[in-house]
């Protein structure tokens, strides 16, 4: 088994616990490198099947290229797609900073959805190695009955065993690929030919690391035009992955704040 | 300093799919050093983000505070405000061979869950001592977790060093004292390194102020630690997930834990003892997939027959199976608020097998940060223990000297993980332990109904070989009881398998347990007036002495003595046959011993005479010792 053989495996084996052990789930498609993986995993673990609806919370506000995407690879996966939108900027926290309340609708879209649903269980595709506060996640992590993450009395979690058990109306976040990289989703995409958005490539000398809402999200310099080119850009790159995302910049504790309030 | 930095000849694939990986924890008792070590290490193995270090001392200038290492990894705004790291956190660098995950754990006692959710997941571990301070309780704690959590890889850093101008004294003192400590758990540190990571003194270069030291840095001593290897050389261990039934195939899914399957290989389903054949091994998007798969895989197979297995239950080959059992002796470390007690019901996580269990005895329990270790009834918070358990179902396991994998338990307190351990030893399956029991008596006397019935209760037990005729004079005898007016009711050994007991396999505690179930089920019925015929086996002369002993007065032994030869002829269930095949293990009559009873109350061989005949025996026999009346045969009689 190589280095990509050992984290599929990891991922299939919490995606089937998850599936097993929870009643209701839903994997959050946000349509990003990340969670293509993730679909792409848990097709692997359900031999082609996603046995549980994809979810998108949908800001309105994403690339038309992530639309078309989503419309596309929707079908041809077969997926039991469910898109929910969120609600207007006016009902979210007003004391946030500005990139942090637009991202913020996010995580109200995600509460009404849970609500219309009865989700007890929602797969994130959130990984270590993209943020401090991800990196101290649960796999399997409980979310109180506002969907807020209570940092400061996380359950233990040892051995693959995991805490699947949330109070009633409260729901789990799970983390299939939380301990993989920015590197090992690029090199796992090529190795299993899994598509991507055109976004993540070179175009006018800048690409997207990542994507998010197309109002506060914005591309780095970049020449890379495939991915091989991306995985030799990040191997010299000391520049963050989510350097491009405003919401985690304006104040030291903006992105705390938003995962605290139950943001992925 | 001299920055070992990545270059380009290290690896083209970045974050390794060539360089091996290695998790490593940072453990060690609340201020000693562990989140700045981390900084440090970053810093100086030129891993820091383009601009966190600024932001890092843009951040402590506004809060007026002296820049920390720290704040590095305390990422939340509690930790930084309380200086303190109160969950565990990862992140990665590199050192010229390898690929480190670094695993930052807190060290206050507070945080104990999260110190073991993180060390968990290490392949090996740093334990940082305070060089003023010394090894303190956090320190022992921590290193007896280490061993708890089998990561057996542990290098120790002295660090503040500065604190006690370099000393070579002071530091052989600690020196010895921790490895004392360690080598008396069973780890032994690979190297004990003085350092000051605030300064970098260790850490990645030798400097003059520690001249007298000539052994590895930290960056060297990280660099000797090996990843965790899956253990592809231990038998076979394939805990089942789930049984997934999309389309017409019927997958069983799991993780392989240890050694390796492959299609065609037979397969022994624990604890129920079910045999099979692997068909095939499915996969997606190809499938299916060919050549052996190994451990650490996550595989989908489908089996030759339709046999019951579920969630929890664990695959191996035949002869080199997991054991069976529902009673098991753990050391295990406790992170409840509450103290864990004698006879406290939990729930037990082995693999993916979920059981209810019972704490039947505490035999050790200790607080492992201690200096004199307590004998304690309970096991406090932070504390470690030995405990016997007794589950409600079977399950199947292994001792941690094993397999490391499958001798590992948690345990659960109201859903949420409370501890968890080794498994020290298996036992034989000893009943669980009955908690508030009332037992309600039927309304109706004796007397009312052995005048309906015009017999007493009884507890005819026939045993014999297989294929002795047990069942077939059993039927006899309940026909002619109940053409009598009587209430016989027919317990067949097979039939009670299939329900009542199909949870148990054969294994000797299993037999055990098989008879007791019988003894209990027909001496209830006894007791109130029927007569409870059972038919099995029953070969152990202490497992049939035992239900005598459950039914008493109104037990009555029937040894069917047919020849051995006579029974393998008759095989009325073809188990003979596949027996002497070696497709059927522990079959009473060609592998086991058969103990032949003394003291029964009768004795029949049915190779000699009738069915009728017999029967009539056995009723003459519950005649004359009291269990059916005079008048009910001379009724027969007049019939």
């Amino acid at each position: 088994m190589d280095h990509l053989d050992e984290l599929e495996a990891q991922s299939i084996y919490i995606l089937r616990e998850a599936f097993a052990r929870l009643k209701k789930l839903a994997l959050l498609w946000s349509l990003g490198k990340d969670s293509n993986v993730m679909i792409w995993l848990a097709r692997k673990a359900f031999f082609g099947r996603v046995p549980f609806p994809a979810l998108h919370v949908d800001t309105g506000k994403k690339f038309p290229e992530m639309y078309a995407f989503r419309d596309r690879f929707g079908k041809e996966w077969d997926l039991d797609l469910r898109v929910e939108p969120c609600p207007p900027i006016d009902s979210v926290d007003p004391t946030l900073p500005p990139a942090a309340r637009s991202a913020a609708r996010k995580t109200e879209g995600l509460k009404l959805a849970l609500v219309k649903h009865g989700f007890d269980g929602l797969i994130a595709g959130i990984r270590r190695d993209e943020e401090a506060t991800r990196a101290k996640e649960r796999v399997f992590s409980p979310r109180g009955l506002e969907g807020e993450w209570d940092v400061r009395d996380q359950p233990p979690e040892f051995w693959d065993h995991f805490n699947a058990s949330p109070p009633q109306g409260a729901h789990l976040r799970i983390h299939p690929i939380l301990h993989w990289t920015e590197a090992d989703i690029w090199a796992y995409t090529k190795r299993e030919n899994i598509p991507i958005i055109p976004l993540y490539l070179t175009k006018d000398g800048k690409r997207y690391r990542s994507l998010g809402d197309s109002d506060i999200t914005f591309p780095v310099a970049s020449t890379a035009s495939n991915i091989d080119e991306i995985l030799t850009e990040l191997d010299g790159t000391k520049v963050p992955e989510r350097a491009g995302r405003a919401l985690d910049h304006e104040t030291e504790d903006a992105f705390e704040r938003l995962r605290v309030a139950g943001y992925l | 300093m001299n920055m070992i930095l990545p270059t380009a000849s290290i690896s083209a694939t970045p974050n390794g799919t060539t360089r091996p990986q290695v998790r490593i924890v940072i453990v060690g008792h609340v201020d000693h050093g562990k989140s700045t070590l981390v900084g440090r290490l970053l810093h100086e193995t030129g891993s820091l983000p383009d601009g966190k270090l600024e932001m890092l001392k843009a951040v402590s200038a506004r809060r007026g505070m002296p820049f920390e290492w720290s704040f590095l990894l305390d990422a939340l705004q509690t930790e930084r405000d309380q200086g303190i790291t109160i969950d565990t956190t990862q992140i990665r660098f590199r050192t010229r061979s390898r690929d480190v995950v670094l695993i930052d754990a807190p060290g206050h006692a507070e945080f104990l869950r999260n110190m073991i959710t993180g060390a968990s997941q290490a392949d090996g571990a740093v334990l940082i001592i305070d060089a003023l301070e010394g090894v303190r309780d956090q320190t022992r704690r921590h290193g007896y977790l280490l061993h708890l959590l089998g990561v057996k890889q542990v290098a120790v850093v002295v660090n503040k060093m500065d604190r006690v101008d370099f000393s070579a004294v002071r530091f052989k003192e600690i020196s010895d004292e921790i490895s004392a400590h360690l080598i008396g758990l069973g780890v032994t540190p690979s190297t004990v390194i003085p350092i000051s990571a605030r300064d970098g003194d260790g850490v990645a270069e030798h400097t003059p102020r520690i001249a007298w030291y000539t052994g590895p840095s930290v960056v060297e001593a990280l660099d000797a630690l090996e990843p965790a290897r899956p253990l592809a050389q231990l038998p076979l261990r394939l805990p089942v997930q789930a049984i997934y039934k999309f389309d017409d195939r019927r997958i069983v899914a799991g993780r392989i834990e240890s050694g390796s399957l492959k299609a065609g290989d037979e397969i022994v389903i624990m604890p129920t003892g079910k045999i099979a054949k692997i068909k095939t091994v499915e996969s997606w998007p190809a499938t299916p997939v060919n050549g052996p798969q190994g451990a650490g895989r996550s595989v989908g197979i489908t089996l030759d027959r339709e046999l019951f297995l579920e969630r929890g239950d664990i695959i191996g080959h035949p002869g080199q199976s997991p054991r069976d059992t529902r009673r098991i002796r753990a050391r295990i470390f406790w992170l409840h608020d509450k103290p864990l007690t004698k006879g406290e019901q939990i729930l037990i996580r082995l693999g993916t097998k979920e059981s209810r269990a019972t704490v039947v005895a505490i035999e050790k329990a200790i607080d492992p940060g201690a200096l004199s270790n307590e004998e304690n009834a309970a096991i406090a918070r932070n504390h470690v223990g030995e405990i016997d358990i007794s589950l409600a179902q079977p399950v199947a396991t292994d001792p941690y000297t094993e397999n490391p994998r499958t001798g590992r338990l948690v345990i659960e307190v109201n859903g949420r993980i409370a501890g968890g351990g080794l498994v020290l030893s298996v036992d034989a399956g000893r009943p669980a332990v009955p908690v508030d029991i009332v037992p309600v008596e039927s309304a109706l006397r004796l007397d009312e109904r052995s005048a309906r019935y015009h017999h007493n209760g009884a507890v005819v037990w026939l045993t014999g070989l297989p294929g002795s005729g047990k069942s077939t004079l059993a039927r006899a005898l309940e026909r002619r009881l109940f053409g009598n007016g009587g209430s016989p009711i027919l317990l067949d050994g097979d039939t009670l398998r299939a329900g009542l007991n199909g949870d148990l396999g054969f294994s000797p505690e299993d037999r055990a347990e098989n008879i007791r179930r019988l003894a209990e089920v027909a001496t209830h019925l006894a007791r109130n007036g029927h007569i409870a015929i059972v038919a099995a086996v029953s070969p152990s002369a202490a497992d049939r002495a035992a239900a005598r002993r459950i039914a008493d007065s109104a037990f009555r032994e029937i040894y069917i003595a047919t020849p051995a030869e006579v029974c393998e002829t008759r095989d009325p269930k073809g188990h003979y046959a596949k027996a002497r095949a070696g497709a059927l293990q522990g079959f009473t009559g060609i592998g086991n011993d058969y103990q032949p009873p003394t003291g029964n109350e009768l004795t029949i061989d049915t190779s000699n005479r009738s069915v009728a005949d017999a029967t009539e025996e056995i009723e003459r026999m519950l005649a004359r010792t009291g269990i059916l009346f005079d008048e009910l045969s001379d009724l027969a009689a007049n019939i």
